[in-house]
């Protein structure tokens, strides 16, 4: 209780993490709570009269497919986070481990993985994802989605946490881990993994904006799953069917508007963990 | 007895790097024995560069010798078997210099203390291992209601370092390797942690390395000393009588140094000269005779042998060139002899005075 | 007698947290004569470094300077705007701050370095004026020339010590505050370092303050000493006059603890451990742990005062 206390103080004092976690919250209910009073089947097509500017029984619109576009915002946040959210875990979760046994083992081990890391890492991602999706050709789904967009993020985890490792590999509390008998493994779970976990939720925020910012890419590229109405193929079929042109404002501001407020809430979050971690960021008493 | 620990002619080189063309000798043909029949401390002085952490590090088996032995109970240390090892790391344990940087920030100070409880098998159940701990922490003067379920960020410097010496308590070794345990406490919290670590020898009967730069520290509570110069024994004997009456030119330097809080007793008037005021000067001799003010021709021709000035000394000057010559191995001739066991008049009758240095000891 | 080169009045400093006010320095005063070697001496956590901020105002918040004065040659300093203090700051006052030597540009060559702070505080030089006063402060220090075309990392340590009083002295301050400048260092370091600061504050006339815990190093460095415990000035007298007689009973206790050649072997600590600055205790500070308390220290906060001409003590014993 004590504790749940002291959080709402300090979230009173760090704007930035209170504004963007309240961002994102209310995306979060946007997409969840709405899957509740939304039928998911209105994001496809054909399951609203096209074009229709919003009206009381279509608030956000049709577009030109046919999709209801509440239904499809609703649908288009829910699935584009999950992408983001689970490729981010995904390459944040094995360039962990990888950047771990690395550092700690260090030898050949050591020496293989940081020259295939640094070589992919030059490799322009987006070039690769594009190679990759397009061998699909569209016949992706959303969780397929999600394996492509994480093959290539998990190199800068692995990189950013082995020197993490490595500096930490030297810390006098290593060494007594050692002469109190602990096995290698152990020190790494037990002695180093905790004193990472502010850092890994740090970087977690970060690997899913990548993530969510990379499927929107190849999405609006239209190299994601056609059928489904992410936030990014929806951008595709914005300029597909011209909807600029058209003047068709309810279309395009649908997933723009959804777009800006995670990014910023996301950004928002980010900042506000970084203030927390280093508290001479701190500006007010 | 075979000692516990001991180092036959170790030398630790580190090559350097691709720019650096020297290779710098951490230490050079080093004999030297801890954990013999009578509990001994013995410091282990010198100023950076000189070799002393090296020794420390070896002799935890934490880096490798590039020649000579590391033993362990007179096995080489790098050849031993599995449950061997097991069986060194239990016996040797260490007290490092930074009383924070020991603890793991994430759990609480008890954290140090189940770890190798649970790891070395040392209680059945879970009152033994409280009654372990408390004991420990009461024997080197801390109340474990004070102490335990706190971070180690809510106490002192000193707290936390008399937590790592009931640590090493705990495990009952026979040595242990203290690097610099108070050099980063505040002077007035040292008293406690130091008499700690005597009780470590008088009670418990083990054996203790003490690496410093600081001697006023080393001479309370040592028993011998052996004084490093960039990896080479300067002079080692009875920690008394080298500290009252320093023979080499470099443990002057260093006693000259200490600062003794008195006003009236001030530092000397002669010009200091640091290691890094004589840069990398290559000597064929003497390591320390760029610095040295009594400096002779033939200190920079030949590096100077180990002179047997008294039966507890050996000094390596030629000032002493009429002494005989030891061996490098033969370094157990002053160091070790001078173990003083928990009753210190039951060895030959002498009960030596405080401050009083003793010549002529018995061999 | 002339008037006090620095002047603290007072002086307190708080950092307001989420659990309270803590009280860094509460209520401090002293004067710092010309040309005087001053020492603070007190245990970690006793408020010594916070107060050495406080005279170079580089408080930053949480912590903030409550109330009182610090008059450096006639100027309080507390009032003064930032841009006014930038000018103050190395020009009149300057700070070898604790570990200063780890706090070096690890990639700016030694020269830089100077001359950056040279600039920083007073930028009215010209590029052959700032060279000069370069090979100046490292002569002074008794450094070769060729080191301030060196990088830290190609230093050992007292030598990057030595470079950072060379920085504090560039612009001939009136005052400099060397915070535990020789913690880190081997003894024969530290003395050779002391000794260089010893003498330049004396050929260049500077006021010393400097802070540690180690009375040793105070009892070879400086002339007066200020005994510092929990934010409040505990004593003050010259330091033969504290070693011979010292009067407050955290002074004694201080140097009870103290080794001494000739009596091997005895330990004496003080008991208990230091009150905590969020709540501490009435009254007098120190009287939980001090052997001679009376009924009074546990109410009534003793007063700084001068009971004998030199020689301030706030502790009820002495109060007149």
């Amino acid at each position: 209780m004590a504790q749940a206390a002291s959080a709402i103080r300090y979230l009173r004092r760090n704007g930035r993490l209170l504004v963007g976690i309240i961002l994102l919250l209310i995306l979060f209910l946007f997409a969840f709570v709405g899957r509740l009073f939304v039928d998911g089947n209105d994001a496809y097509p054909l399951s609203a009269p096209a074009n229709l500017a919003p009206t009381l029984e279509y608030p956000f619109g049709t577009d030109s497919q046919g999709r209801d576009l509440l239904a499809v915002g609703v649908m288009g946040t829910y699935l584009t986070t999950k992408i983001g959210v689970v490729a981010g875990s995904l390459g944040l979760g094995f360039g962990t481990i990888l950047g771990f046994l690395a550092a700690y083992y260090g030898g050949v081990l050591d020496t293989v993985v940081r020259w295939v890391v640094d070589v992919l890492l030059t490799i322009p991602s987006l070039l690769v994802l594009v190679v990759i999706a397009s061998t699909f050709q569209g016949g992706i789904d959303v969780n397929g989605m999600a394996l492509v967009v994480a093959l290539l993020a998990w190199m800068w985890p692995a990189r950013v946490i082995r020197s993490q490792v490595l500096t930490m590999k030297q810390r006098a509390f290593v060494r007594v881990a050692q002469l109190s008998g602990s096995s290698n493994l152990e020190i790494i779970f037990k002695e180093l993994m905790p004193n990472l976990l502010p850092f890994l939720g740090a970087s977690l925020v970060g690997s899913v904006t990548g993530a969510i910012f990379a499927s929107l890419g190849l999405e609006a590229l239209g190299l994601g799953p056609m059928r489904e109405p992410t936030l990014g193929m929806t951008i595709y079929w914005v300029m597909y069917y011209g909807a600029f042109v058209r003047g068709m404002w309810w279309w395009i501001m649908n997933p723009i508007v959804i777009i800006v407020i995670l990014f910023v809430g996301l950004f928002l979050v980010s900042a506000g963990l970084d203030e927390l971690a280093n508290p001479r960021l701190r500006r007010r008493v | 007895m075979t000692p516990t620990l001991e180092l036959r002619d170790v030398t630790k080189v580190y090559s350097g790097g691709l720019f650096k063309r020297r290779s710098t000798v951490a230490l050079e043909k080093n004999y030297i024995s801890v954990g013999g029949e009578h509990p001994t401390i013995v410091a282990i002085a010198g100023e950076s560069g000189s070799g002393k952490t090296t020794m420390g590090m070896l002799m935890l088996g934490f880096i490798e010798p590039t020649s000579g032995q590391v033993l362990y109970k007179g096995q080489d240390l790098w050849a031993l078997p599995k449950p061997a090892w097991t069986e060194f790391r239990r016996e040797v344990q260490a007290i490092f210099q930074d009383p924070f940087e020991v603890y793991n920030p994430f759990y609480k100070v008890d954290h140090v203390l189940m770890v190798p409880i649970r790891k070395f098998g040392l209680a059945h159940t879970r009152a033994q291992e409280h009654d372990l701990i408390e004991r420990a922490l009461t024997s080197v003067g801390l109340r474990p209601d004070e102490t335990l379920g706190r971070y180690p960020h809510q106490l002192s410097g000193g707290q936390r370092q008399r937590i790592t010496v009931a640590r090493a308590l705990l495990l009952d070794p026979k040595v242990i390797i203290a690097d610099e345990p108070v050099s980063m406490i505040d002077a007035s919290l040292r008293a406690t942690v130091l008499k700690s670590l005597r009780l470590l020898r008088d009670e418990a009967g083990i054996s203790i390395l003490y690496i410093t730069h600081d001697l006023a520290t080393a001479y309370h509570i040592c028993d011998e000393i052996m004084v490093l110069y960039q990896g080479t024994v300067a002079e080692a004997g009875d920690v008394d009588s080298v500290i009252q009456a320093p023979k080499h030119p470099y443990t002057q330097l260093l006693v000259g140094s200490i600062p003794w809080p008195d006003p009236k007793r001030k530092w000397g008037q002669d010009a200091v000269l640091t290691q890094a005021d004589v840069f990398h000067v290559e000597t064929k001799g003497c390591k320390f005779a760029p610095r040295c003010a009594r400096a002779m021709d033939i200190c920079r021709e030949s590096p100077p042998p180990l002179f047997q000035t008294e039966a507890g000394r050996a000094v390596t000057c030629y000032l002493y060139k009429d002494a005989p010559v030891l061996d490098g191995s033969e370094i157990g001739k002053v160091l070790g002899q001078n173990g003083r066991g928990a009753d210190e008049a039951t060895r030959d009758g002498v009960v030596p005075k405080p401050g009083v240095p003793q010549v002529g000891l018995p061999g | 007698m002339s008037a006090p080169i620095l002047s603290v009045q007072d002086l307190r400093v708080y950092y307001y947290t989420e659990a309270g006010a803590v009280k860094a320095v509460d209520g401090v005063t002293l004067d710092v004569a010309r040309g005087m070697k001053m020492g603070l001496v007190g245990e970690s956590g006793c408020g010594k470094s916070t107060m050495a901020m406080a005279f170079m105002r580089l408080i930053k918040p949480p912590g903030r300077i409550e109330s009182g004065q610090v008059v450096l040659d006639g100027t309080d300093l507390v009032p003064l705007s930032e841009d006014r203090m930038r000018r103050v700051r190395l020009n009149e006052i300057s700070l070898i701050p604790q570990g200063a030597m780890n706090s070096l540009n690890p990639v700016a060559r030694v020269r830089k370095q100077i001359i950056d702070g040279i600039q920083d505080h007073n930028g009215r030089f010209s590029r052959a004026e700032l060279n000069d006063r370069v090979e100046e402060v490292l002569e002074a220090v008794d450094l070769r020339p060729e080191v301030a075309d060196m990088f830290p990392h190609e230093l050992s340590g007292g030598m990057k010590q030595r470079v950072c009083v060379a920085i504090a002295i560039s612009m001939r301050p009136k005052v400099i505050i060397a915070d535990e400048p020789t913690s880190a260092l081997d003894v024969v370091v530290q003395r050779q370092v002391m000794e260089t600061i010893q003498r330049l504050q004396q050929e260049l006339g500077i006021s010393m303050i400097l802070i540690g815990h180690d009375m040793g190093l105070m009892a070879q460095s400086i002339e007066h000493l200020a005994v510092m415990y929990s934010g409040r000035l505990a004593e003050l007298a010259e330091v033969n006059a504290i070693f011979e007689e010292p009067l407050h009973p955290y002074t004694q206790l201080l140097i009870s603890t103290l080794p001494v050649l000739g009596a091997k072997g005895v330990f004496r600590g003080i008991p208990g451990i230091t009150p905590s600055l969020l709540s501490p205790p009435p009254g007098c500070l120190f009287h939980p742990r001090c052997p001679q308390a009376q009924e009074i220290c546990q109410h009534k906060v003793p007063t700084w005062q001068e009971i004998r001409p030199g020689r301030w003590v706030a502790c009820h014993k002495y109060e007149v």
